[in-house]
């Protein structure tokens, strides 16, 4: 159970505070809801490469990390395709730190040219790094655009295209941070050692201040319902074959979500999964073998990927994945393996609740996506699903005409 | 309106509060550890063994043991063990780094006795059958076959070599070792190292009595004592480092890693490198992440270290460089370290450097079990809580003259190996 209390600024940002006195740290979280599905698809990877520019000074204060670790604390932030997380960890008794440097730069950006000729080069790094120097790396890159045609889901959070980084004007960063960077647009959480008093009075005098804007309308694209299966190969100099099967799947909010995390559970979760044993151990078709989910807020990707052992056949591989597929689709999953994916559940959520950070994002998450309270429900959802739930899940998401193949073949 | 110029006040972090653990004895002897703390009805056991016997012409035996360990008993399959763990929402995790083999159980603490009852049987009685060793055997190949496509893997591999040569930290195993792993060695090895008198025992999160009795119950008795062991013994002389050039072509980046064996936390100089090392490269406003990130943007990231192991400490920095900019890269990390020699660390930089280490110590504080790693840091290195006491008296006082002479000592450029992998 996390508990929370709940305000709004009367700029449009909603506050939440976690209480917990057993740490002495304080952790501000502050999520935009802003990702890489919201870029004109001619300048993709730009939410995460403006994400680097907000530690590259604010409007009053032109070093972001420099005040925050001179008072003992540490920060990062990621992007997804749905949202972009900034996060604080620092000394309770410093949080008004964490309020001066997060107020400013939601205020205003020092919108430096040094900083984005730098961070252009960083993040174009970055890419290499991840996705080109590293075998198999520059998959998502190939996949997306085959799964999805429509919705900005088809590029990745890097983007599209070093090039598209690379060419990246500060009237861009401008642009983004006007449309984006609004209170209204944010949701602030505030854990550890502190009090909902005291946190109120810290953010009516540094975020109540900022203007207030409408929260910037998303119209996107709908993907278009697949009708017919899709298939590709890629030939590179890789030392094993490997596939990759991706089935379009409900959003976040939908209970779909939750029975298509009990079959990726069933599927790979632990020793016990079905296709660590039949696929990896029994059959010996794979070296390594993967299902999970995107998880995304719109409609997501439910995946399976694996790495052949060597000298088995493409064909053979594929069939015997479908041949589990086939099993869920046909089969009422035993009462006891259904039990044990749900106890691994419950389990892990116990010991979620043993990080402040983990608590911190989650309420932030689970705000976003309507009401924080709902956070505590989850296990629920996840137990309240039946053997008959999971067959009719099943039954939707493995169809052929449901499915992207990618085949990632040795030269 | 506030002024929104200044900084607000700040307190440097003044009380530090460690759990510390409580030290039993089971019934045989083995020694536990109890770190109770927390709120949540769980717990974490780890079973730690030392790695002993090394013997380089069989290098992948302690490690292939640990993999192994739940892949089958007398009593049971590999299917029905991680079918029994998996079912009560437990976590089994075996981990081998170069000084331990370690066993590792997360539970609810209802589940306790089902769940600790497995991790009994792979313990005392595995039995690594031929069928599960040749799995291992030809997925670890072609794991190290896509591994050995990665330049930072590579890099690791050279640098390890290079300060570590033949001993269990310096080993790069290859597929030929993978080959010549047989069952024989396996059970040879598990005889000897899996035994009580080779065994720390370390149990975190909301313990009480009850957990206490049981683990005692499990592992206080029944389980023979095997024979006697050779602890792993390496020494490292101070040598002349060189450079490890290996070109890869088409590279987009290069992989660096470049130092040298370094003090082990048992040093009284240990504490004080560590500030200077996070200065150097150890936190996001570190010298080479302002220099060459920052700056220049040769990178996503760099950093340096400082490493502790049983028979040595050593020191790295590390990071993958844009091709086309790898010599400027090597010349500004040379010139940061060799800055650190010549010119005393500002008091805004140490003032600032102080206060983050402080508060990153504190944060790193954060729950049971992050007090029970605390506690492995200095039980391992056969030291007691006051060296966490030391440690805070020692950021709290050490000055710019002090870095300086460390630097002299410590930052001797053209001792670093120098490992380089892709393009220069």
């Amino acid at each position: 159970m996390v508990t929370f209390n709940r305000f709004v600024l009367s700029n449009g940002l909603k506050v939440l505070v976690h209480e917990d006195y057993t740490t002495p740290m304080a952790v501000v979280n502050v999520l935009y809801d802003v990702g890489a599905r919201d870029e004109d698809p001619e300048k993709t990877g730009f939410a995460h490469l403006f994400e680097h520019l907000m530690f590259g000074g604010s409007v009053n204060i032109p070093s972001y990390d420099e005040p925050l670790q001179r008072v003992g604390g540490e920060n990062n932030a990621f992007t997804s395709n749905d949202i972009t997380n900034y996060y604080i960890t620092l000394p309770a008794v410093n949080l008004e730190t964490a309020f001066w440097l997060e107020s400013d730069r939601m205020l205003s950006l020092a919108f430096s040219e040094k900083s984005l000729d730098v961070q252009r080069n960083v993040v174009s790094e970055e890419f290499k790094q991840r996705y080109l120097n590293q075998p198999y790396g520059d998959v998502w890159l190939k996949f997306r655009p085959l799964i999805y045609k429509e919705h900005p889901y088809r590029w990745a959070t890097i983007g599209k295209d070093l090039s598209h980084i690379e060419q990246a004007t500060i009237e861009d960063v401008k642009a983004f941070f006007a449309r984006h960077y609004n209170p209204s647009n944010a949701i602030l959480v505030v854990g550890g050692a502190v009090n909902t008093e005291d946190v109120k009075a810290l953010a009516e005098k540094w975020f109540e201040p900022i203007e207030g804007k409408a929260k910037p309308p998303r119209n996107l694209p709908v993907e278009p319902v697949q009708t017919e299966a899709r298939r590709e190969i890629i030939r590179a100099d890789v030392p094993l074959n490997a596939i990759y099967i991706a089935f379009h799947m409900p959003g976040r909010t939908d209970q779909g979500y939750y029975e298509a995390d009990l079959i990726s559970d069933i599927l790979s979760r632990g020793n016990s999964s079905r296709l660590h044993i039949s696929l990896i151990k029994e059959q010996k078709l794979f070296s390594e073998v993967n299902a999970y989910m995107t998880g995304s807020d719109d409609p997501g990707l439910f995946v399976i990927d694996g790495k052949l052992t060597e000298g088995v056949d493409i064909e053979t591989a594929e069939k015997a994945i479908w041949a589990e597929l086939e099993k869920l689709k046909t089969e009422l999953v035993p009462e006891d393996e259904l039990t044990k994916v749900k106890n691994k559940i419950e389990s892990l959520m116990v010991f979620s609740e043993m990080s402040l950070l983990d608590k911190a994002m989650n309420l932030a998450f689970f705000e976003l996506m309507g009401n924080a309270a709902d956070l505590n429900n989850e296990t629920q959802k996840y137990l309240l699903l039946s053997a008959d739930d999971i067959k009719r899940r099943a039954g939707n998401l493995f169809r052929r005409e449901n499915s992207s193949t990618l085949l990632y073949l040795s030269n | 309106m506030i002024n929104r110029t200044i900084a607000p006040a700040f307190r440097q972090v003044e009380n530090i509060e460690l759990v510390e653990a409580e030290q039993l004895s089971l019934d045989n002897g083995v020694k536990l550890f109890v770190v109770d703390a927390g709120t949540q009805d769980l717990v974490r056991i780890e079973l730690i063994f030392d790695n002993v016997n090394w013997d380089k012409t069989k290098p992948l035996q302690a490690y292939a043991v640990n993999s192994l360990l739940a892949e089958g008993t007398s009593k049971l399959s590999a299917l029905e063990i991680a079918e029994r763990v998996d079912y009560y929402g437990a976590f089994l995790q075996t981990d081998y780094n170069y000084d331990y083999s370690v066993v590792t159980l997360y539970t609810l603490t209802k589940h306790m006795e089902a769940t600790l009852a497995v991790i009994k049987e792979i313990v005392t009685d595995a039995v690594f059958p031929e069928e599960e060793v040749e799995t291992f055997r030809r997925n670890q190949k072609q794991k190290l076959s896509v591994n050995l496509e990665k330049n930072d893997f590579l890099g690791r591999r050279a640098f390890n070599r290079a300060l570590f040569g033949e001993t269990i930290y310096g080993y790069s195993a290859g597929n030929e070792d993978y080959d010549n792993l047989t069952r024989d060695q396996l059970l040879e090895y598990f005889n000897l190292a899996y035994r009580p008198g080779n065994c720390t025992i370390i149990v975190a999160g909301k313990v009480e009595q009850p957990a206490i009795d049981t683990i005692n119950r499990f592992f206080g008795k029944n389980w023979d004592k095997g024979l006697a062991l050779q602890k792993n013994f390496f020494s490292f002389p101070l040598k002349k480092g060189t450079e490890h050039y290996f070109e890869k072509e088409g590279a987009l980046q290069s992989a660096l890693r470049i130092g040298q064996v370094s003090i082990s936390r048992s040093h009284p100089d240990f504490a004080s490198l560590q500030v200077l090392n996070t200065i150097l490269g150890g936190y996001f406003g570190s010298r080479l992440m302002a220099n060459i990130r920052e700056d220049k943007g040769y990178t996503y990231g760099i950093g340096s270290a400082l490493v502790s192991l049983k028979n040595a400490g050593y020191f790295f920095i590390a990071s993958e460089v844009g091709a086309e900019f790898c010599g400027s890269a090597l010349t500004e990390i040379e010139k940061e370290v060799n800055l650190l020699k010549t010119e005393p660390v500002s008091p805004e930089e140490l003032a600032l450097v102080k206060n983050y280490m402080l508060g990153s110590f504190l944060g790193s504080l954060e729950n049971a079990f992050s007090h029970a790693d605390k506690f492995k840091n200095i039980y391992f290195s056969g030291m007691d809580y006051s060296y966490y006491s030391d440690y805070v008296n020692t950021i709290r006082t050490i000055t710019s003259e002090k870095l300086l002479e460390l630097a002299g000592f410590y930052y001797q450029f053209d001792n670093f190996e120098r490992v380089i992998v892709g393009k220069k």
